[in-house]
């Protein structure tokens, strides 16, 4: 109870500060209007203004403020902006329109779960084969945590491009990049898993002359599932951000991260920020999806945390 | 079809190599732990570069390692200026502000409890949304130079760093700080001599982490407006251009950024946290 009054503090102090922050970020903006409609403003001099802080222009112009909030193209708009956008964008449109968020948010969560799917089933298979070969493990394991310290979102444009060339486009490209941020995770969280059962409850079933495949199946990967889980939250967050970022170099025209860059071409912040909040809706509904299957999973496993 | 047959024997005698190795007596050694991975990477290299000649892929799809390392050695200006302006102004200035940010917003929230009831959950919450998604924002506040990057690494090292600070800074037992208070320590006074040693394996981790955020957010941001130098600048013109054998170099550049990068960072860690069990040997 306390713990969600504290979430619920921080939350609206944020919004507070939010709030407060559009005055000086958008009063210039607003001077700018309010002087072509006629209105009087104090340093009349655009040039004066420009050179002064946006905070001495706030006192005396106070008429302007409430205008912070309600600008057409605002450098930052007000949190009701952007919840009206979000609003208008998803629950008003169709969901066919191309305006409508739901179309482009279901472009990109369709390439996040192909990767996702994808990514994951290779990287299990690569950490099965890494726990029951020495020379895989020895040889493929290095490369598989130096690639962790690179950053993989170099090679983005270039698949995308790659695969164009050879005839592949659309959802596939997309579906690679996700593939291949999920893929690390899956593979270093998964080996620690397979590995987790210790000494004992390996001899224990040597004693019972159980063969490699019977450990496997009954006590490596029951035992690896916390580990897999938690590689999981982390590979889809990944997922999702590696079809963004593939929508970014092509100039795709339907996806989020493509909202994302139409928006800042032309100006239209309040684009730019409903989009972004959608992503981190989806995100943390795909990462709280995962933790709700890993709760089922791990009850029926009788491991109930 | 000659050049397929070789690189297939290759890629079998690597193998078959690091299986004697492994298998060896000797396979517990420094030397052999090192040479195994090694043969793997340049088994790979050499079947690449053989597999791209022998089929004879066009460059546009795959240029192969020894086109890529030409390029590398004719164009290190080219790169050296790019790393400077990605990597030193852009990911580092923003990794160096925003961990220390994060550092002292994590002892403020250390102080308070409440304030560390509201700020971890929110914390923790933003820490798995897709930040990148703020570089078009940021690129419209800062401009196109490197201070838009810098700002997309600082908001997204921010709480990484943020939630592992200040749940290392909760890892201290209830004996520990009682003993403390037996000496009638001040709060900073245990706060520097037992509390922050404690949490420095939490916070190298945050740090460890925020590394490759650091550069992905300096790469991403130049893809919404860069001036005409830097990593994802380069990139993304030299994609445009189908020059992949640039692009290829330009991630090879970025590999060795972020490896030694990672790599500086955890030695320092390891001199730090010499007492902690995950660093004995």
């Amino acid at each position: 109870m306390r713990a969600i009054l504290a979430v619920l503090t921080v939350v609206a102090v944020l919004i507070g500060f939010w709030y407060a922050a559009a005055v000086p970020m958008n009063i210039k903006g607003v001077l700018v209007e309010a002087e072509r409609a006629g209105a009087v403003v104090t340093p009349d001099n655009g040039a004066e203004r420009r050179a002064m802080s946006p905070w001495a222009l706030i006192l005396p112009n106070s008429f302007a403020i409430p205008a912070t909030w309600a600008q057409d193209r605002p450098r930052l708009p007000a949190p009701h902006q952007v919840a009206v956008e979000l609003w208008e964008t998803t629950v008003e449109k169709k969901i066919t329109s191309k305006r409508s968020l739901v179309f482009h948010g279901w472009v990109t969560l369709s390439a996040t779960l192909l990767g996702f799917a994808i990514g994951t089933g290779l990287g299990i298979l690569l950490a099965v084969g890494i726990v029951h070969s020495r020379v895989m493990d020895m040889s493929v394991m290095p490369w598989a945590i130096v690639s962790q310290t690179i950053p993989i979102i170099a090679l983005a444009p270039m698949i995308i491009v790659v695969l164009y060339s050879i005839g592949v486009q659309g959802i596939l490209p997309k579906a690679v990049i996700s593939a291949y941020l999920s893929f690390f995770p899956v593979v270093v969280g998964m080996v620690k898993g397979l590995r987790s059962p210790d000494a004992m409850q390996l001899d224990l079933l040597r004693t019972y002359n159980a063969s490699r495949a019977q450990t496997f199946w009954k006590l490596r990967l029951p035992a690896s599932m916390p580990y897999l889980f938690a590689s999981l939250k982390i590979g889809i967050a990944a997922s999702l951000v590696g079809a963004i970022v593939g929508e970014l170099p092509t100039g795709a025209v339907s996806g989020l991260g493509a909202r994302l860059l139409a928006g800042s071409y032309y100006g239209q912040t309040v684009q730019i920020w409903s989009a972004l909040f959608a992503a981190a809706l989806l995100a943390a509904a795909l990462v709280a999806l995962v933790g709700l299957i890993q709760r089922m999973t791990l009850a029926r496993m009788g491991m109930t945390a | 079809m000659g050049l397929i047959a070789l690189a297939l024997v290759l890629w079998a005698f690597g193998w078959w190599l690091n299986v004697r190795l492994a298998g060896s007596a000797g396979a517990g050694t420094q030397a052999v732990k090192l040479a195994v991975p090694v043969i793997f990477g340049a088994t790979i290299l050499i079947v690449w570069e053989l597999v791209v000649r022998g089929l004879e892929v066009p460059l546009v799809i795959l240029p192969a390692p020894s086109v890529i390392a030409v390029r590398f050695a004719d164009s290190t200006a080219i790169l050296w200026a790019d790393f400077m302006q990605t990597f030193v102004k852009g990911a580092l200035s923003g990794y160096v502000i925003g961990c220390a940010a994060a550092l002292l917003v994590a002892v403020l929230v250390d102080r308070s409890e409440f304030l560390r009831l509201g700020l971890l959950p929110v914390g923790n919450f933003m820490a798995a949304l897709p930040i990148v998604g703020t570089a078009p924002i940021l690129v419209m506040w800062f401009g196109f130079d490197w201070e838009s990057k810098a700002a997309v690494v600082v908001v997204m090292v921010f709480f990484p760093m943020l939630v592992n600070t200040v749940a290392g800074l909760r890892e201290t037992t209830a004996i520990q700080r009682d003993l403390m208070q037996t000496y009638a320590a001040g709060y900073w006074q245990s706060f520097f001599k037992l509390r922050l040693p404690a949490a420095m394996p939490f916070i190298f981790n945050g740090l460890k982490i925020a590394t490759t955020l650091a550069l992905i957010g300096a790469i991403i941001a130049e893809f919404f407006g860069s001036p005409t130098v830097g990593m994802g600048f380069r990139i993304s013109t030299s994609v445009g251009q189908l020059a992949l054998d640039m692009v290829w170099a330009e991630i090879v550049v970025a590999a060795l950024a972020g490896t030694v990068f990672y790599g500086a960072v955890a030695l320092i860690e390891r001199w730090v946290t010499f007492w902690h069990p995950s660093q004995r040997r």
